[in-house]
């Protein structure tokens, strides 16, 4: 049994979700014009953080796959943040 | 004749994505290393690298972006093509693909050509007279934007195969999963510039 997914995704859902990647992407680009401090780091990663969810649930299909790849790929985020959390918090208290 | 009739194709479509995914999982923990790598010396050298940044030419960098995030929805569209049985529209949806891909590195080339002109590279002297900061930034820059330029390599190369493989009829509706595959490694490539753009360019 090939392919399973029998739900073929739109064209026109494609072409809105890059309308929104190129939306965030021209607001992080803006907001550098404003002086957020510590702040700009984080929303610069936030909006990373927003592009990257939206290309993995739709352009890389994981909102119509099954469960089992969303399940994977958020064990792996996680895995990844922690690895990050414990490194600065090694850093921080040098 | 025997031996074609006794074989059955055993052929697993999600087994093949999934192994895909496995491997984007590697890829993934690759960059997410380098950033942490960048994360740790930009902590001990804020202002070198607030500064350093500025250095980096913001709109080639936005182009860049621009460019692969329309590339991963012309790649994302070939995979429904392909399911809607629109051959030409998949062929013209992946070749769109891959010619993006090409001009991403050329405005790349352009890009280190400019630094390397002002004695802006790893090991140069002008570099070491700035101090780590600086030093750290740049080598940075380079060896993570050099290794996403060869992700981009490979993403083209594989994206060139898979279009051969459906000018020939071997990737058609029924059996596509090596485009979907093709398509999930040029979202990561896209995935990993999306976080490599802001830290580089947007920290000012």
């Amino acid at each position: 049994m090939d392919n399973h997914t029998s739900h073929i995704v739109p064209y026109k859902t494609y072409v809105v979700i890059l309308l929104a990647l190129l939306t965030f992407t021209a607001l992080s680009i803006l907001i550098t014009s404003y002086d957020l401090g510590p702040l700009a780091v984080t929303a610069a990663l936030l909006f990373a953080t927003l592009k990257t969810t939206l290309v993995l649930l739709y352009f890389m299909h994981l909102k119509f796959e099954q469960r089992l790849f969303g399940i994977m790929v958020a064990v792996v985020l996680v895995v990844f943040i922690i690895v990050m959390v414990i490194t600065f918090l090694d850093y921080s208290f040098r | 004749m025997s031996q074609t009739a006794a074989h059955t194709e055993h052929f697993d479509a999600t087994a093949s994505k999934l192994g895909m995914w496995l491997f984007i999982f590697t890829e993934l923990l690759l960059f997410g290393g380098l950033f942490i790598v960048y994360s740790v010396f930009r902590f001990n050298h804020q202002s070198a690298f607030h500064l350093a940044a500025q250095e980096l030419d913001v709109v080639l960098g936005a182009t860049n972006t621009a460019l692969l995030l329309v590339s991963s929805m012309t790649i994302a569209m070939s995979v429904s093509a392909v399911q809607y049985g629109h051959k030409k529209f998949t062929l013209f949806l992946v070749s769109l693909t891959i010619l993006i891909g090409l001009v991403f590195l050329v405005n790349k080339y352009f890009e280190w050509s400019l630094k390397i002109q002002h004695g802006l590279y790893p090991g140069s002297e002008v570099l070491h007279g700035l101090g780590n900061g600086d030093t750290l930034f740049f080598g940075l820059y380079f060896f993570m934007t050099g290794l996403h330029a060869l992700h981009i390599i490979v993403g083209v190369s594989i994206l060139g195969w898979v279009l051969a493989r459906v000018a020939h009829g071997h990737i058609h509706a029924t059996h596509f999963v090596h485009l979907e595959n093709g398509a999930l490694y040029w979202h990561l490539v896209d995935v990993i510039w999306i976080f490599l753009f802001p830290l580089f360019y947007l920290i000012t």
